[in-house]
């Protein structure tokens, strides 16, 4: 299961084991010598600088290190990753992984090993870890609802089923909220959940019907104050603030494409991640060529930025300053960057064959790129845009640093 | 084999699988897989856009299929794809979905 195993001391440090040692004093200098080393790299590491990568034509994660920009290992065994992201344990150790098989997959980084899979559905999108850390929600599409595990065993605690007049709906945009809360959208019915998890055995659901058609994914702000659901169906976003829950869903930009024909789209964008920088938020338009810019305090399209396809996803740099953005097909190999403070692009970047998603170090000196045709994620300097590493994985999509574990949202 | 069913041998291959060579093929295979299996699951069981596995597709006409993939469907997320695949390169997918060429 793992190719290499970091922690095995005796291989690295026998090398480095003194051989000018002679006389009766050997054997007991080695032995303190050896005792010496032994403790030395075997020491407890922590798992700030980690994270996964997901090849996701194999069921299978490789653990990076961030710091040295190495691949640690493999592992494999995680079912059907062709859509999946994780979360982290808030001691960053664990990583769940959300796989579209409807898997749910405890990964153990400094082990580099799985510790507990289930099949918690047939079909599922992804998921979120609460506040505390005790709880994972899981959305699925099959059958539609959200699960609600215990962290520590993987234990189901709640069954919510996303029913309404049609049925049951796809669950999409799941997001952690403060006080042990999930926000989530329905795809089919149009509506906007909140459920509380404060006794995780009785959730208690607020429902906001017609919020608008086919909310296709959502993110929450980095201060968990603001919901925020794309709808597929019409121009706009619903919002929802969640220190007004009475004020219910309001809508945001709404006819941003007013006048023009819907064009098609190739890949959906995703919106968690979403670009935060200073008083604007920057979003992927459906459909255009465009990154919308949204003012915070008004909640109002402050412009829009020109790009070179379709954005997938668009990702502000930690301190704000630059924004990234990786495309839909067919323009999916380059990525650009924007300069918030001029709001236009200053760099195009061909880091390689069908990028599929991004993620910056947990300062932002650095961003990883996973290259999909070229079987290898790339490492850059978002200072300088010179690339850095290259490092090998098999198919990867989504990359994912431990530093999620203490963000709202992620 | 006189000429006329030789003409028609002709048509039958050039309209069938004799129009999408193998480099094609596997070129559509992977658009299909990692492309419309952004909506469709890579292993086509479904995602936001249904299942494409061949139970799913019993009873959906091969023209109403070979339609849905060039023009789209209005009022779903389901883009057209004329202009990036041919009607030949549909017509292949379609029978290749049908016999489950896709997942193992």
């Amino acid at each position: 299961m793992n190719e290499r195993r970091p922690s095995h001391p005796i291989a690295v440090c026998a090398d480095t084991a003194p051989l000018c040692v002679r006389g009766r004093f050997a054997v007991q200098a080695m032995a303190l010598f050896g005792a010496l080393l032994l403790s030395a790299c075997a020491a407890p590491r922590g798992t700030g600088d980690l994270g996964l990568v997901v090849e996701r034509a194999t069921g299978s994660v490789v653990v990076v290190n961030s710091s040295t920009q190495t691949r640690l290992a493999a592992i494999n065994g995680l079912g059907d990753l062709s859509h999946a992201s994780m979360v982290f344990s808030r001691d960053e150790r664990y990583a769940f992984v959300f796989g579209r098989d409807g898997g749910l997959t405890k990964v153990d980084l400094l082990a580099e090993r799985v510790v507990k899979r289930v099949i918690q559905a047939g079909n599922s999108i992804g998921g979120s870890i609460s506040q505390s850390g005790r709880l994972l929600a899981v959305a699925n599409y099959e059958p539609g609802g959200v699960k609600i595990f215990d962290t520590a065993t993987l234990t189901l605690l709640a069954d919510i089923p996303a029913e309404y007049d049609g049925g049951r709906s796809k669950v999409v945009g799941l997001a952690d909220a403060p006080g042990e809360r999930f926000v989530f959208s329905l795809y089919d019915a149009g509506e906007i959940w909140v459920a509380d998890l404060a006794d995780p055995n009785h959730p208690t659901i607020r429902r906001f019907k017609d919020v608008g058609r086919f909310p296709y994914d959502a993110l929450i702000t980095p201060d968990g104050r603001h919901y925020l659901a794309g709808l597929f169906g019409e121009d706009g976003i619903a919002m929802l603030d969640l220190w007004n829950l009475d004020a219910g869903p309001q809508r945001i930009l709404a006819g941003y494409g007013r006048g023009e024909e819907p064009r098609p789209v190739y890949k959906m964008p995703h919106l968690r991640g979403w670009a935060i920088a200073g008083d604007y938020a920057f979003l992927p338009a459906v459909g255009r060529d465009e990154v919308l810019v949204v003012d915070r305090r008004t909640w109002q399209e402050a412009g829009r930025i020109p790009v070179q396809g379709q954005p997938v996803f668009v990702m502000g740099r930690p301190d704000g300053r630059h924004v990234w953005v990786s495309f839909a097909y067919p323009k999916n190999s380059a990525v650009q960057v924007i300069d918030t403070t001029t709001m236009q692009v200053i760099r195009t970047l061909q880091p390689g064959n069908v990028v599929l998603h991004m993620e910056f170090t947990p300062r932002g000196e650095h961003i990883w790129m996973s290259l999909r045709e070229d079987h290898m994620a790339k490492v850059y300097d978002t200072a300088t845009f010179e690339e850095l590493a290259a490092v090998p994985a098999q198919s990867p999509s989504g990359i994912f640093f431990t530093a999620r574990a203490h963000r709202t949202g992620l | 084999m006189n000429r006329v069913s030789l003409f028609f041998v002709c048509i039958l291959a050039s309209a069938g699988a004799g129009a999408v060579d193998i480099q094609r093929q596997e070129e559509l295979r992977n658009l299909l897989l990692q492309d419309c299996g952004s909506c469709h699951g890579m292993t086509l069981q479904g995602g936001l856009g249904p299942s494409l596995k061949p139970e799913a597709l019993t009873g959906k006409p091969d023209a109403f299929l070979e339609h849905t993939i060039l023009n789209g469907r209005a009022g779903v997320p389901m883009p057209p794809w004329r202009g990036i695949l041919s009607e030949a390169d549909v017509t292949w997918l379609v029978q290749a979905l049908r016999k489950g060429e896709f997942h193992e």
